[in-house]
């Protein structure tokens, strides 16, 4: 088993001229968690959306548990392991909690192809249990989410993310949106991920939950990678110069 | 947190509770007009739903509920292939015109060799297509359901344009084929077996003669389809995407779901349901015509949104489907029942559909504010 989950060799996307990400090396250690900062178009999303084949690469290779991998869609990467919470929430609307949980997976007692039919006993179950071991409340998991308020909606989905979470996981923003308690609970999603060993990057905006969570902070800037950090090494003077440019580090990703 | 009013607009929205099915609200607007429909009725000395009849040993006006079932059976039976379609965030305006070309072709395979002895003079071809066995046309019919079904579901899923647009083709092209079909001639005389598809007694029958329920036949499928239906919905995968595409496309196609084969097996699934109410329709009227569902894609449309179905796609259900046809066929028939002329009662269905489209905008305005 190699060292490293993920690893990133020369990712570069470009959309038409522009750079959004150039040369990227980048790589992440099972069980490590890894922060990704920089500036609004430093390439952090677009650095995501290439490892989880929202978008084809331009050039460049990723390995993800050791083997050299071309994801066809965000769905196979999916498959092979690589659960991913994006920016916008993918979550159905007018389905209850379990049905949103299990969204493309769902359990079923009687396989009879379209017509299967569905194990929701176990899927409420199972769901009660994922969120038992994300600490994330929802008051009633049968009414449809559109009536819950963005936190609990943004915890349904992050709670999808961790209970199906197999090799890696990826939060583009996670607490963008949400208020000071909701925030709180996502950290601790993400603290039980660690306790789990389950390896992740956290893209976010937010230096203190950063300095909280992550082992490692790699800093994007004009596309580039310009920062590779423990977080011992440093702290958020020192990122924030990275991020606006004041410092500069030739990096080779570890 | 939990107890806040957040993310409801600041209304009090207490999130522990489960929230109220909007069937529940249909049902309760179809139990309103009911009692309204007998006040007047009473008024009049006469009654809605009860025999007033002292030389009848019975209840119920039989009669009168017999109708307000038979006549919205069949424009039922393609309302429940609609609320799928319109569940998974599209819309199905040709399911009037497939059940023209539907009839018309499914009846040429259905005909009598003899009438009173006579040759049948509605003959469309020749002798080898007399007296056929009735599984024949049913499986005509099905087959031209399904092939306008997928026809739309292939349009919708693959070429990306508006179901609006994609089966409003369907709409207009399978009219004209219903009139090319017998160059506008109606097609008459069925077997027997044939006719007796809807107006035999099929409660009978699955019943062994428990209970029996005779030319009620288009009610009686009408009903079994939706228990079917509402089942699946709720029960199945295929109810559980339905829901989920017509929720979020988006979400659906990033967890993993087929949202192209499935548009494809929903529309192909309305226009079977399309096919199973031409057959109740033709058998009962003993008639294939060009013109015939005329408007049934509409009154179908109408009956879901009455029912709560939302037009967005997403929410919705075949029991309230098949409530908001009751209030359709309540009000037809309470309409007559107070000798009102059927000019008022078209006048009255527009407002109530309108009305029920506004009241879904004020309930979904309600739910997302804030």
């Amino acid at each position: 088993m190699s060292e490293f989950i993920l690893e990133t060799r020369g990712l570069t996307k470009h959309y038409g001229g522009v750079h959004a990400l150039e040369d990227a090396n980048f790589s992440l250690r099972h069980g490590e968690h890894v922060a990704v900062v920089g500036d609004n178009g430093a390439g952090k999303s677009t650095f995501v959306r290439q490892v989880t084949a929202v978008e084809q690469r331009t050039s460049g290779t990723v390995v993800f548990d050791g083997k050299e991998v071309n994801f066809d869609g965000p769905l196979d990467a999916r498959h092979a392991g690589i659960e991913t919470v994006f920016q916008t929430l993918a979550l159905a609307d007018d389905l209850d909690v379990p049905s949103n949980l299990f969204l493309g997976r769902e359990l079923y007692k009687f396989k009879l192809g379209p017509f299967s039919i569905l194990d929701r006993k176990a899927m409420r179950d199972r769901t009660l249990e994922a969120l038992k071991t994300t600490a994330v409340k929802i008051p009633n998991v049968d009414n449809p989410i559109r009536n819950m308020s963005g936190g609990q909606r943004q915890c349904v989905s992050i709670a999808r993310t961790a209970a199906f979470a197999s090799k890696l996981v990826i939060m583009d923003e996670p607490t963008a949106a949400l208020g000071v308690q909701e925030t709180a609970q996502v950290e601790n999603i993400i603290r039980g991920l660690k306790e789990r060993g389950i390896p992740m990057i956290l893209i976010s905006h937010n230096l203190r939950q950063v300095f909280d969570l992550v082992d490692r902070i790699v800093v994007f800037r004009r596309g580039r990678i310009v920062a590779n950090l423990r977080k011992e090494e440093t702290d958020g003077n020192d990122i924030v110069s990275y991020i606006t440019g004041v410092k500069s580090q030739l990096v080779e990703a570890d | 947190m939990a107890t806040s009013a957040h993310g409801t607009g600041g209304q009090k929205y207490d999130p522990a509770k489960k929230t109220r099915p909007p069937e529940l609200n249909v049902l309760l607007a179809l139990i309103l007009i009911v009692v309204v429909f007998e006040i007047l009725n009473r008024m009049n000395g006469g009654s809605f739903l009860f025999n007033m009849r002292d030389n009848v040993d019975a209840i119920f006006n039989k009669q009168r509920i017999d109708i307000i079932l038979l006549q919205v059976a069949i424009t039922g039976i393609i309302a429940i292939g609609v609320t799928q379609v319109i569940t998974l965030g599209g819309i199905d305006l040709s399911s009037g015109s497939v059940v023209g070309a539907t009839a018309m072709i499914t009846m040429s395979f259905a005909q009598t060799a003899l009438v009173n002895g006579n040759p049948n003079p509605k003959a469309i071809f020749g002798d080898w297509a007399m007296d056929l066995a009735v599984i024949v046309p049913i499986a005509a019919a099905l087959a031209c359901g399904l092939f306008a079904g997928l026809i739309n579901g292939l349009l919708v899923a693959y070429t990306r344009i508006p179901p609006f647009i994609a089966t409003l083709g369907m709409m207009v092209s399978a009219r004209g084929a219903a009139r090319w079909w017998s160059n506008g001639q109606p097609i008459s005389f069925p077997t027997e077996t044939y006719a007796s598809l809807s107006n035999g007694d099929l409660l009978g029958t699955l019943t062994f003669g428990l209970l029996s329920w005779p030319g009620q036949n288009p009610a009686v499928v009408f009903i079994l389809l939706a228990i079917l239906f509402q089942c699946i919905m709720v029960y199945t995968r295929y109810g559980k995407h339905t829901y989920a595409i017509g929720s979020n496309e988006a979400a659906a196609r990033m967890s993993g779901i087929d949202v192209n084969k499935h548009k494809v097996l929903v529309y192909a699934i309305a226009g079977m349901l399309a096919a199973v109410a031409t057959i109740m329709l033709t058998s009962k009227n003993l008639t294939a015509q060009a013109g015939m569902g005329i408007m049934y894609e509409l009154d179908a449309i109408a009956m879901a949104v009455i029912g709560g179905v939302s037009l967005s796609g997403g929410r919705g259900s075949i029991t309230g489907t098949v409530l908001g046809a009751l209030i359709f066929s309540v009000i037809i028939s309470g309409f007559t029942s107070i000798r009102l002329d059927a000019y008022y009662q078209e006048m009255v269905k527009g407002a109530i559909i309108v009305g029920a489209v506004v009241l879904d905008q004020w309930r979904q305005n309600k739910r997302s504010r804030g």
